[in-house]
């Protein structure tokens, strides 16, 4: 994985980050992302980005855990074991409706949380690189990626006349890694390659 | 920005005047600081209790279930009450969190977390209950249906035991990950500030890589929401699918169809009555009056009043379709094992309806909503004559069946049923004293989300607007767009 060279405004205040962050987007700077204590409701159309899928993710589990509980129990009961309880049908659809409901539930809260891990990249031992300690805490943190032509002067003194607190320049690795948060070493080296 | 108009006679749900730093430092300094003495005895008390419960159980697994004076006639007694009991509690929690999210009750936020955790809790300690009853708990497994080498021979799908074990399971699935989803954004927070490598490396651990990034954010909202709208219909199925147990037979007392509604209501009576207790413990404890203020004692006192009287129109009714039915079973259980007060069980529905109906009538005084004195004992009285219904419920039903010959001498439990009733109050405590101490108790993020809109700060900017002619709000207003 690639490291990038990022500017780095901290924000103290919503009301200050959103004019902020239309002000950067017009300016043509590219928001790697922006760091939240909370979720800022709105942000995520200021910066441009698109509606998660994820309720229809959760949609299309709920709708296999149903399937799932009614092929399996009608199979059970029809087929592979058909009990005789008192003489009643062996497809008594109204008594599995609380199994079936159950299943749904059960399916579309599971696949959803597994979903939401795997799109995020959460899991136990994953370690991100953090571009202020403060992001979880009261700062709203503003990392803007650099490219070759970008004068990290000028875009630093931009920010700050935006409002920006406090200002970095952070070399990152943007993915995740497997690390602890005790260690602060960074797993990819910059190991300079000279041609020989 | 967003101008949200907020009634000045509403009250600032976090008290204060707080900013977002002061926020993270109020609700994670119990994790960062050294527990108490009194944290200590609470947590030794638990712990106590619990091995109290662990020998019990111990008993009747080497003994059997007549360890607990069960018989043929009372083959339910204190335990599947319990399990009733404790089930019930665990209903607040994610209504708190789900039903309330939904409807749009900013208060939740200052007690949401802890609730989620009391209703984990407390489902922990119900499923021990049928577990242990079963007798031979070793062939616990069989009530999964797996394919297996017995035939295969499944379970009943068409029996409401069976519909308890993919509700009673899920619904513990369910809560858990909606109460760890909502932790992550925090244990990130707390990690963040740790000073301690071990505390830096757990919470690391625990908080999965959070970074706080606004995609994140925006997927951790509608994986919320989306989990808040399943939660509800699963919380109202649960105690509906407990009540099907009883509802479904044909024991007078039980087989009513009002048992679904009535139940569900009882459980989020009890439910409320808990995190009541819980919560005038720990903002004393943790000195946290500012997040967890008299208004949401007073909102979950409302919340107790009414489904306390619904409660106890559902009591009225049986007794009333019990002498409109003129069944003479249904008469007799209602008339004489319930309502007698000198019948051998009389003791526990008067009990039930002095603790249930006729005490929480008292909130309607907003005085004695907000008294915290009150409502502690009151949420304890709640939660005795909760205990009572499900007793009454079960054992007057049972004691005196359809055949005079099998009827019972009189059920009182044995010390190993009430020991492992105590144990799994020590369970509970346990588990909620660690909670307290090393997890946020409040849901850190989620205040912060609302502090803007309702905190003493915002209060005072629409005092302000109030103060204003109307001309001058409306020309002011046109003037942003």
């Amino acid at each position: 994985m690639a490291k990038k060279k990022f500017v780095v405004g901290c924000f103290e205040d919503e009301a200050v980050l959103f004019p902020a962050v239309k002000k950067v987007r017009a300016a043509g700077y590219k928001i790697h992302d922006v760091y939240t204590p909370f979720a800022v409701h709105g942000l995520d159309h200021a910066m441009g980005l698109r509606e998660t899928s994820l309720h229809t993710a959760g949609f299309i589990y709920g709708i296999t855990g149903t399937t799932t509980a009614l092929s399996a129990i009608s199979w059970i009961f029809t087929k592979d074991w058909p009990l005789n309880i008192g003489g009643k049908p062996h497809f008594a659809l109204p008594a599995w409706i609380p199994i079936m409901f159950e299943l749904t539930v059960l399916f579309a809260a599971v696949g959803m949380v597994l979903t939401f891990c795997y799109l995020c990249q959460l899991a136990p031992g994953v370690k991100k690189h953090h571009f202020h300690p403060r992001a979880t805490d009261d700062l709203f943190v503003m990392a803007i990626e650099c490219t070759d032509t970008t004068n990290t002067d000028d875009l630093q003194a931009f920010l700050q006349s935006n409002g920006a607190i406090e200002l970095s320049v952070q070399v990152a690795e943007e993915g995740w890694w497997f690390g602890r948060y005790d260690n602060e070493n960074v797993p990819f080296q910059n190991k300079e390659i000279v041609a020989a | 920005m967003h101008l949200k108009y907020e009634s000045q006679l509403r009250e600032p749900l976090v008290s204060g005047n707080k900013n977002y730093r002061q926020v993270t430092e109020d609700i994670v300094r119990p994790i960062e600081a050294k527990p108490t003495r009194l944290w200590y005895i609470g947590f030794f008390i638990a712990v106590a209790l619990l091995l109290f419960g662990v020998y019990s159980v111990y008993r009747e697994v080497t003994y059997g279930i007549g360890e607990w004076n069960l018989n043929k006639t009372v083959g339910w007694g204190w335990d599947i009450t319990n399990f009733v009991w404790w089930v019930g509690i665990g209903h607040a929690g994610t209504l708190i969190s789900a039903i309330l999210l939904l409807f749009r009750q900013g208060w939740r936020t200052g007690v949401n977390r802890a609730a989620e955790a009391m209703t984990i809790f407390a489902v922990m300690c119900a499923g021990q209950f049928p577990i242990f009853h079963m007798g031979r708990v070793w062939m616990a497994f069989f009530v999964l249906p797996y394919p297996n080498t017995r035939g295969p021979l499944w379970v009943n799908f068409n029996s409401p035991l069976l519909w308890d074990v993919f509700a009673i399971s899920t619904y513990f699935t369910v809560s858990l990950l909606f109460w760890y989803s909502g932790l992550i954004p925090d244990f990130a927070t707390v990690r963040d500030r740790a000073f301690t490598k071990l505390r830096k490396r757990l919470y690391g651990l625990a908080s999965f890589g959070w970074t706080g990034s606004t995609k994140h954010w925006q997927r951790h909202e509608s994986l919320s929401l989306v989990l808040a709208g399943l939660s509800t219909p699963l919380v109202l199925s649960v105690h509906t699918i407990v009540s099907f147990d009883f509802a479904t037979s044909v024991i007078p007392g039980w087989h009513t169809t009002i048992f679904p509604p009535y139940f569900v209501a009882g459980a989020i009576f009890s439910g409320f009555a808990m995190v009541q207790t819980l919560m005038i413990i720990v903002r004393k404890v943790f000195a946290m009056e500012d997040y967890v203020t008299l208004g949401h004692i007073e909102a979950m006192n409302k919340v107790i009043v009414l489904t306390g009287s619904i409660v106890g129109i559902a009591y009225l009714t049986e007794l009333f379709m019990g002498w409109y039915s003129q069944n003479k079973y249904e008469g007799y259980t209602f008339w004489y094992s319930r309502a007698y007060l000198f019948s051998p069980y009389g003791w526990s529905y008067w009990g039930m309806m002095a603790c249930n109906v006729l005490s929480p009538q008292i909130f309607w005084s907003r005085k004695m909503r907000r008294n915290v004195f009150v409502t502690f004992f009151m949420s304890i009285i709640v939660n005795i004559g909760m205990w009572f219904e499900r007793f009454v419920i079960i054992v007057t039903s049972l004691y005196r069946d359809y055949l005079p010959s099998s009827w019972s001498v009189y059920y009182s439990p044995t010390i190993w049923e009430m020991g492992f009733y105590a144990g799994t109050f020590g369970l509970f405590f346990t588990c909620f004293f660690l909670f307290a101490k090393y997890f946020p108790v409040i849901a850190i993020a989620e205040i912060k989300y609302v502090l803007k809109t309702t905190g003493d700060g915002y209060k005072d900017q629409m005092s302000a607007i109030e103060a204003q002619p109307l001309e001058a709000f409306v020309k002011e207003q046109t003037h942003h767009h």
